[in-house]
């Protein structure tokens, strides 16, 4: 779609662009509207989120705890941070083909954050560090949100930076990664029963952009066998996602969201995310909720399953870049307390939420066994439970 | 450009309609009894949340513009 | 870059302070109404003149009005025997969600129910919660819109202001 590539080429100039948009449009909501109103909006609620998470599927077990807590510091500050890790063990079938044994592995996450609330301004800022024993990922981020229109309308700009640092276990070189993104996003009440997203976000990373341990495959010259070599990526990668998204309220007390997003990159890569979600609460206490999301998306330009020949620059076979599809099956039920059950917390709520995932791919093969003719093998295909379970304590 | 320009003016599109000040907020404060329901937050599980774009963010080649913010009680 | 971007935040932060005004000052009859209450009668405004009113608008959705519910209650206790007392207007479209509230924090000052948004519409109430402070005359004098941490001092300020009047 040449139409599309021009669209995502003109917005992948943004970072620059976006820096001044991002100050005028700043300025421009932030001035104008003092004659309105001398009113503000409202700091996220004191709470405690503890979640435990879970992915199972396609080979990986990873699970882990997930803490965040919120407090606010007078009526203009609220402080949070929050605590993850990922306990790793990993027989996917990247590990499986490379001939790689199971492997184990722990990611710990560690983030602080302020928001700062002014009158209808609300800034953000914070810092995440994440670590595993052959990567390190260290990110600054900061967004402001003003709410103007009578707060019908709210504004949401933000940029982060990370800088990544990549290694390969058992080896000394540590490569690096930079990484941008800016986002921008406006959400607009509609009526007295709905509301409108809409958001827009660009990324680009530079530096060493693959992962260490994947291979692409290139055919012998017997036509049947093929050797592993290291994939070999561009040093940048832009990308831009655009998403609407609509929430209404239904007559019985219930709701519906609806989610659409469209992405492409410089790699070649386009995708299509749809998105339906149903809250359903019974009484004062229980919400139940059902979810379906559809994400379909084309190759990178430089992705083969089977390259037949060495005869460009840049080669990968990681099924994140190939032609696949996944579909979600969301289910979850959500039990509410209110205050007098426990002094000093205002509300305790219990979320479990489990999804199913089936991922298809178009055209990544399932080398695992090694009796078949390289490109003849099926296609890959893995299914995936995530389970989310939750305590939420505001106080 | 021409592109960038576009995506100011859709954007700035309600800042230049309350210039007009004869077009008025239409849902008062005090109509927004269900938009306030927590049901109608755009993001109703917080850490769970953020976990399930993690999620898809390692196992698709697409990120970005997950996010969403507002709508609520809008008071203060 | 990052100079410029910081330089440019710290600005539009400072811009931004400038403008911040806890009360506005009204002037006119407070337009009468009336409406049902949880006194087991209806009320009516005109009949509190002689008194200075307090009318606050608020929802049992509204964090910032639950929040200063409890700091009214004390400023009614205080200097209810010398002519003052609240009225707090709920706009609830469901009074029960207003009721549900009031059980778990009372308060012994009337409530009203506004579900239909009449008297919001009156008032052309612009921001939850809303206090509109009326004398003894019927006159409105001050306003305030929304509610943050030591709004109540400006309100006993303006209590006793127009209770000496």
């Amino acid at each position: 779609m040449r139409g599309v590539d021009v669209v995502v080429t003109n917005l992948s100039k943004l970072p620059s662009a976006f820096f001044k948009l991002f100050f005028i449009l700043l300025t421009t909501v932030n001035l104008s509207w003092v004659p309105f109103s001398a009113q503000a909006a409202t700091l996220p609620v004191d709470s405690v989120d503890i979640l435990y998470h879970s992915f199972e599927g396609g080979g990986m077990d990873i699970n882990g705890p997930f803490v965040l807590v919120r407090k606010s510091i007078g009526s203009q500050v609220s402080v949070n941070g929050h605590y993850y890790v990922d306990s790793v063990s990993a027989a996917s079938i990247d590990v499986v083909t490379s001939g790689a044994s199971e492997y184990t592995e722990e990611r710990t996450e560690l983030s602080a954050g302020v928001d700062f609330l002014h009158e209808k301004t609300m800034v953000s800022a914070g810092y995440t560090e994440s670590e595993e024993n052959d990567f390190l990922a260290k990110t600054v981020f900061m967004s402001v949100n003003q709410d103007f229109f009578g707060d019908l309308s709210k504004i949401t700009m933000g940029y982060a930076r990370g800088w990544d640092e990549i290694s390969k276990f058992g080896d000394e070189v540590i490569n690096e990664a930079d990484r941008q993104n800016f986002k921008i996003g406006l959400s607009q009440i509609l009526t007295k029963n709905s509301l409108m997203g809409f958001d827009v976000e660009t990324a680009t990373d530079e530096g060493f952009l693959r992962n260490p341990y994947r291979s692409y495959r290139i055919l012998n010259d017997d036509k049947v066998g093929y050797t592993n070599e290291p994939e070999n990526y561009p040093e940048t990668h832009t990308s831009t996602a655009i998403a609407v998204r609509g929430l209404y309220y239904l007559p019985y007390r219930a709701s519906i969201k609806a989610e659409y997003r469209f992405f492409s990159d410089n790699w070649g890569v386009k995708a299509n995310t749809y998105e339906l979600l149903y809250v359903h609460p019974l009484g004062k206490s229980w919400t139940l909720e059902a979810k379906l999301r559809y994400y379909e998306q084309t190759q990178a330009d430089f992705y083969s399953d089977l390259f037949k020949a060495d005869t460009q620059e840049f080669k990968a076979r990681d099924k994140e870049l190939s032609t696949f599809s996944d579909v979600t099956y969301g289910a979850g039920v959500t039990y509410e307390l209110g205050k007098g059950f426990i002094p000093y917390i205002n509300k305790l709520k219990f979320t479990l939420l489990a999804d199913y995932l089936e991922f298809d791919y178009d055209n990544f093969r399932d080398a695992s066994d090694t009796s078949l003719v390289a490109g003849t093998e099926p296609f890959y295909h893995f299914s995936a439970w995530v389970t989310r379970a939750s305590i939420t304590l505001e106080y | 450009m021409k592109v960038l320009l576009l995506l100011s003016i859709l954007l700035v599109n309600p800042l230049l309609l309350s210039g007009c000040s004869d077009i008025k907020p239409w849902v008062k404060p005090y109509e927004r009894n269900n938009l306030a329901d927590p049901i109608m937050s755009l993001d109703r599980h917080g850490a769970a949340g953020a976990y399930i774009h993690h999620v898809y963010q390692a196992r698709e080649g697409a990120r970005g513009a997950e996010g969403g913010a507002g709508g609520g009680c809008g008071c203060n | 870059m990052n100079k410029i971007v910081f330089k440019w935040l710290i600005l539009l932060t400072i811009t931004s302070f400038s403008f911040g005004a806890s009360a506005e000052i009204l002037k006119g009859a407070a337009p009468d109404f009336t409406l049902k209450s949880n006194q087991g009668k209806n009320l009516r405004l005109e009949d509190f003149r002689g008194e200075v009113v307090m009318l606050n608008f608020w929802a049992s959705w509204c964090g910032p009005c639950r929040q200063e519910m409890p700091l009214m209650e004390e400023l009614y206790k205080k200097y209810q025997k010398l002519g003052f007392t609240i009225l707090a207007v709920n706009v609830d479209e469901d009074s029960s969600d207003a009721d549900g509230f009031l059980s778990a924090v009372p308060v012994s000052f009337p409530v009203l129910y506004d579900n239909q948004s009449k008297v919001s519409e009156q008032y052309e109430v612009d921001a939850m919660p809303t206090t509109v402070m009326i004398d003894r005359d019927g006159n409105k004098r001050f306003l305030h819109r929304g509610y943050k941490e030591g709004y109540e001092i400006e309100y006993a300020k303006q209590v006793k202001q127009l209770i000496r009047e």
